[in-house]
């Protein structure tokens, strides 16, 4: 988009992450220059443009000049900015990272993708509703409602091919019909906006960078089935989403998108935000709904799905966030469109959270039956500096680690199922030859024994288990046969758990044993990390030939482990040291060595 | 996590506080949780005599309340320090070097893991993703979210807030 105006535009972006990183400092800066200076500029706030890795990144549209993103934005810099471009007319080119005309190296993260849940992220002002109506936004919910009955819009969602993002990829459009088919007034429709996976964070984009979409593909949905009620159920740790979706929720409702009567057509709904409280198993749907109904979560047995008996024992429907957002672009845009991208079964696009070991880490949205090459490497930039691609982590606490010999493997549905990991919700977590597999796959299961509800014997005392052991392998104290009892233990509590928790929680043990057994070996039989991680296992010590006798790592070490005068050879105490790693990373010399 | 509660002295006005915000959820239905959100956030944390008032109140069992504050992780069954330090170890975080991220906070505080500090300043807690995983490691302290951190920066952050 260029500037067609005749004022300056200046957004930034504000969502969680561009905060952490300092935008909200940038943003100010930018308020205090422009009333300093008199300049007459459109100070904008906007959502999650994407590029986490570029925060903070600030947009700067000066009439007749081509657009401009600058990223890693302080607020030292913005004086420059305001100076040499947008008075000057000069952009500041060593600090701009985007520029239309322009082909600069972050061009490869946005040329591979296809925004269409986030067509808005990073472009409206979430909190401005104008703003949303402007791109169009709540024409679809009067479309349906005005012109479409509640069937035709479960077959426009059903030939559009929509399955659930929130990691089962259950068709919505068969899920909405067996909700719209049972009787009684009295319905439900429910936003799961847990994202539990700890590691990804696409719901958390969408909530913060576009609420409307969410909204008004709940609205829809509850059009087609019936439902008078919605909820979205909001992880705890989301305050900032919180806050944007209960500010959309009241002004959709002054504009009359919510309400009663909407469009004049007697289809009512109303909605409420419900905050979680901090458990991951409230991801399952009968535990959210239990959640809701203020009980602890603990999932019920299944059937009755919701669609028959959920919230309150009334017909009840539960989408993932990004279900959701993709439904008012079907309806605009037609089921043919939409079906246009992907592959045979998994239609459409789908967003995923990138982080870890990974040069541009943020949130992209492709083509369903991508390759993980090609977002990791050609979208991502691959793994940073000299270190290794070594596995990616797909779906969290439910999923697996794939090995480089995977890394063509597309990513839809039925792809990922066959090795063992799972689409899950989007998130991607790239680990390079400094992450060890044993450590991750412990790391899992005490998440999922912490979180575990208890419920099931399995589930509960069998990730017990399997922790201990694997506890046992990380401290070197691992035993021939080790691997063996991982793998019986793993498959009794995939079967006999009753909730998608348990049934899954053996994923990244499995799957670090299938890919990384002599990760396993190495633990077990020669007590050594190959990776350099599990700390039980290191020794550091000092190379004599390097070590120059600066006291820099006597100075770091925060349990007095070394000693040694200034210019001569230092010493560890391996009796004190913690084995923190803090002296490796400060001696310039490549003195400390590991073992 | 294994939480047990404690009957302080001095939390008598704690029911005046339920006795308020049990006021404004009168009559919705499933308002136990946001109920115990509301007192926590007035409060800091759920007292005995805060359960039992709220149990009361919602005519359920103390036994219920109890069940539920103890099943999520959010409520805090004791006192908390003047500041909140969360220490996120999440995936991302965790692959990114987050526990030495704890070891430098910890150390600098001077306590053994997570918990108070003995002056009732921080209050460490470790957390599961605040959702900023491609900034990891990520803390937390009250409102305020830091990424990219380096053990050190951790520490100097923490520090600040101290004075
Ligand atoms: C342990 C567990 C955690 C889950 N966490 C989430 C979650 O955080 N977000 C989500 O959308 N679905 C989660 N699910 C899946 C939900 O149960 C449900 O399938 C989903 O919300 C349906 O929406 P969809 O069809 O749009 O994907 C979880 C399932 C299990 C078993
Ligand atoms: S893993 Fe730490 S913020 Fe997500």
């Amino acid at each position: 988009m260029g500037n067609p105006g005749t004022r300056v535009q200046v957004t930034v972006g504000l969502s969680s992450c561009g905060i952490a990183a300092g935008a909200a400092a940038v943003m100010r800066a930018f308020e205090r220059e422009f009333a300093e200076r008199g300049v007459d500029a459109r100070l904008k706030r906007t959502g999650c443009i994407g590029m986490c890795y570029r925060e903070p990144i600030v947009d700067v549209e000066v009439p007749g000049l081509p657009r401009q993103t600058y990223g890693g934005v302080t607020a030292d810099q913005v004086g420059r900015i305001v100076e040499e471009h947008i008075e000057g007319g000069k952009p500041v080119d060593e600090w701009v990272v985007r520029a239309e005309g322009r082909e600069l190296p972050d061009e490869a993260y946005y040329s591979s993708q296809v925004r269409l849940v986030l067509r808005n992220a990073g472009v409206i002002d979430p909190e401005s509703i104008d703003e949303y109506i402007e791109t169009g936004g709540y024409k679809a919910l009067e479309r349906a409602t005005t012109e479409m009955t509640p069937e035709a819009v479960i077959q426009e969602i059903k030939d559009a091919g929509l399955r659930g993002r929130g990691g089962a990829g259950f068709p919505s459009g068969v899920k909405w019909e067996l909700a719209r088919r049972q009787p009684g007034n009295e319905k439900y429709v429910i936003v799961n906006a847990d994202e539990g996976d700890p590691g990804a964070f696409m719901d958390r984009s969408i909530l913060e960078g576009d609420p409307h979409a969410v909204l008004e593909g709940l609205a829809i949905a509850a059009y087609a089935i019936g439902a008078t009620e919605g909820y979205f159920y909001v992880r705890a740790e989301y305050p900032l989403a919180v806050k944007r979706l209960e500010l959309a929720i009241a002004d959709a409702h002054e504009r009359g998108f919510l309400g009663d009567d909407l469009f004049g057509t007697g289809t009512s709904l109303h909605v409420q935000v419900k905050e979680g409280a901090g458990a991951f198993v409230c991801g399952e749907e009968t535990a959210l709904i239990a959640s809701i109904e203020g009980e602890r979560g603990m999932p019920r047995l299944r059937p009755p799905y919701p669609a028959a008996k959920g919230l309150w024992g009334k017909p009840t429907n539960i989408n993932n966030v990004e279900t959701y957002a993709n439904v008012p672009w079907i309806i605009m845009n037609g089921a043919a469109a939409y079906a246009a991208y992907g592959t045979d079964t998994s239609k459409g696009t789908k967003v995923y959270a990138l982080a870890g070991k990974i040069t541009r880490g943020g949130l992209v949205e492709v083509p369903m039956g991508m390759t993980i090459r090609e977002v990791v490497n050609d979208v991502g930039g691959g793994v940073p500096g000299e270190h290794e691609f070594k596995a990616v982590q797909l779906g969290g606490p439910s999923g697996g680690c794939l090995p480089a010999e995977l890394i063509d493997t597309p990513v839809d549905y039925e792809s990922l199922t066959k090795t063992g990991a799972i689409m899950g919700s989007g998130g991607m977590v790239v680990m390079d030859d400094t992450t060890c597999m044993v450590d991750i796959a412990r790391f899992f299961l005490k998440f999922t024994q912490d979180e575990s509800c208890g419920k099931c014997t399995f589930c509960r005392i069998g990730t017990k288990r399997m922790l201990e052991i694997l506890e046992r392998i990380c401290a070197g104290e691992g035993r021939e046969g080790d691997v063996e009892r991982l793998e019986e233990l793993g498959k009794s509590i995939v079967t006999s758990s009753l909730c998608g928790l348990g049934q899954s929680a053996p994923n990244p043990v499995l799957t670090t044993i299938l890919y990384f057994r002599d990760e396993y070996d190495a633990h077990i039989k020669e007590k050594r990390c190959p990776a350099h991680a599990c700390r039980p296992l290191l020794t550091y010590g000092i190379d004599p030939e390097n070590c120059t006798g600066c006291a820099l790592c006597v100075k770091v070490c925060p349990v007095g482990a070394i000693s040694g005068d200034r210019k001569e050879v230092h010493v560890i105490d391996q009796d004190v040291c913690t084995k923190c790693d803090a002296c490796r990373q400060v001696c310039r010399f490549d003195a400390v060595t590991v073992r | 996590m294994e939480r047990v509660a404690v009957r302080d002295e001095g939390t008598d006005d704690h029911v005046e506080v339920v006795d308020e915000v049990a006021r404004e959820y009168a009559g919705r239905r499933g308002a136990l949780i946001p109920l115990l959100q509301k007192v926590q956030s007035r409060i800091g944390y759920l007292s005995i005599d805060a359960m039992e008032r709220i149990a009361e109140r919602a005519g359920v069992p103390a036994a219920q309340v109890f069940g539920v504050a103890t099943f999520y992780s959010q409520f805090r069954l004791a006192p908390v320090g003047r500041h909140i330090v969360k220490v996120c170890h999440g995936t991302a975080c965790h692959v990114q070097g987050a526990l030495a991220i704890t070891e430098a906070i910890t150390n600098e505080l001077g306590v053994e893991g997570e918990g108070t500090t003995a002056d009732g300043e921080f209050t460490i807690e470790s957390v599961a993703c605040l959702g900023c995983c491609s900034l990891a490691p990520v803390i937390m302290v009250d409102e305020d979210t830091f990424g990219r951190l380096t053990p050190d920066e951790a520490r100097k952050i923490v520090k600040n807030y101290g004075d």
